[in-house]
């Protein structure tokens, strides 16, 4: 007999039932519409056991490697312990160590964290960091597993930013500060490895991109990966030492700053990232696209890059929007 | 049971729905006389649900009821979603599936599926 486990019931799997139909029937919302494994509205995912590969059809390969699966089409032959895709507390708070604090620029803070309990994560992917249990926010990773021992975040300050403020301000090394998650499909998938990447990120949204960039070559990518890197001057820059090297490393990758607020020195592109990205790279028919930072450039560069080539199912973005509360 | 391939079969089942929807979506957007539709909906849902109405007009597995249909389309109903806008919709299916070299006969069943939710998704 298959159980069906959802916040803290336990339902019997019915034959021939799909766990959408276990869960309605017994009064649990899952919303839904087509009820054939298209629409993808019944969302769900599995915090236990495995989902059948069959209910994943269709879904992005970041949400697959996750455990996402439809489930109207879900028909498990074992247990399975599932959540609604939105669920936040099915993560535990793991408590962690600042292990460091350094301005990358004058407005950003690299943060290095030590968890106290093993954490899985995916570069590009965000942890949420609480001030207090009431306050936190979302922050990207910019480490990578296997890679760097620590967890690895890049704090932009904003005016009037509660835990920003905070964590500019205030914390120190050697403090424990508590932290929930990995969240976020933002990331780079194996497989594929001879498909152009494209990666436009401004601001702090570098994070995610160098996590991914130095996840996708740790596993031998080998085709073009391009970074643009967007900001108003050249202040709001950062490791564009680090990326140089990068770019003398290894052959396949390609790094371009821009800058948007007038005049570009040589080595750097005059405009906005995406824009640049856009000219230089103008059909994006089966590249793939990571896209993150500032909500508006997202949004805009989504669209371009959907209307210029790129399949909805290579497009990965990660907004970056800012807190009404601060 | 019929040993002749249903609608979905011939035109490629599944791999056809998913050779179409950003083909599909992408005229969507570009078309003037429909796009505003579509301002400010987040593109990640609504490609799902494109290839929702895609594998229905293909005569593929759906359990969408008219209901369902004037339920999804009421908001726009409100925003003057009329006649037009439904044509603008079924010529962009149509020219997609020419895109994809589909044979007229079958363009026009896939349009006669798409055309019967018409009274539905305009509400009457």
């Amino acid at each position: 007999m298959v159980n069906i486990r959802y916040a803290k019931d336990n339902f019997e799997l019915g034959e021939n039932q799909s766990v959408l139909d276990c869960l309605t029937s017994r009064g649990v919302p899952v919303p839904f519409s087509c009820r054939s494994g298209v629409c993808q509205t019944c969302l769900m995912r599995a915090t236990g056991g495995t989902p059948p590969e069959s209910s994943q059809n269709g879904l992005k390969d970041t949400l697959k490697l996750q455990n996402y699966f439809l489930a109207c089409i879900c028909h498990p032959t074992a247990d399975l312990e599932v959540a609604m895709p939105n669920d936040d507390d099915v993560q535990a708070v793991i408590p962690a160590t600042v292990k460091s604090l350094k301005l990358l620029n004058s407005e950003i803070m690299h943060v290095e964290l030590e968890c106290h309990a093993p954490i899985e994560y995916r570069a590009g992917q965000f942890i949420n960091l609480f001030r207090d249990r009431s306050l936190g926010r979302s922050y990207s990773l910019a480490s990578v597993p296997h890679e760097d021992d620590h967890l690895h975040l890049h704090v932009r300050r904003l005016p009037q930013g509660r835990v920003s403020g905070w964590i500019h301000e205030e914390l120190r090394p050697g403090e424990t500060v508590e932290i929930r998650g990995p969240g976020g499909d933002c990331f780079y998938t194996p497989g594929n490895t001879e498909q152009g990447l494209v990666l436009i990120g401004t601001g702090s949204g570098l994070a995610p991109l160098y996590g991914i960039i130095r996840d996708a070559l740790s596993q031998n990518h080998t085709g073009p990966i391009h970074l643009f890197h967007g900001s108003r001057d050249l202040n709001g820059l950062y490791l564009t030492g680090e990326l140089r090297d990068l770019v003398e490393r290894y052959s396949n990758f390609n790094y371009v700053p821009c800058l948007s607020g007038g005049d570009a020195p040589h080595g750097f592109a005059a405009g906005r990232a995406d824009d640049v990205a856009f000219q230089q790279i103008s059909n994006l028919k089966n590249w793939r696209m990571f896209l993150c930072g500032h909500p508006d450039m997202v949004i805009a560069a989504r669209k371009k890059a959907f209307m210029a080539g790129a399949s909805m199912k290579d497009i990965y973005a990660d907004a970056f929007n800012v807190s009404q509360s601060s | 049971m019929s040993q002749q391939q249903s609608l979905y079969e011939k035109l490629g089942g599944e791999a056809a729905v998913n050779a179409a929807v950003d083909i599909f979506y992408r005229k969507v957007l570009s078309d003037d006389r429909i796009s505003s539709f579509f301002e400010g909906v987040d593109m990640e849902t609504q490609a799902a649900k494109q290839k929702s109405f895609l594998t229905m007009a293909f005569g593929g597995p759906h359990n969408y009821s008219g209901l369902d249909m004037r339920r999804g389309h009421a908001h726009l109903v409100e925003r003057g979603l009329n006649d037009a806008h439904v044509d603008a919709v079924i010529e962009d299916l149509a020219a997609t599936l020419r895109e994809l070299n589909v044979g007229e006969d079958l363009i026009a069943q896939v349009a006669a599926i798409a055309e019967s939710t018409r009274n539905d998704v305009l509400g009457r």
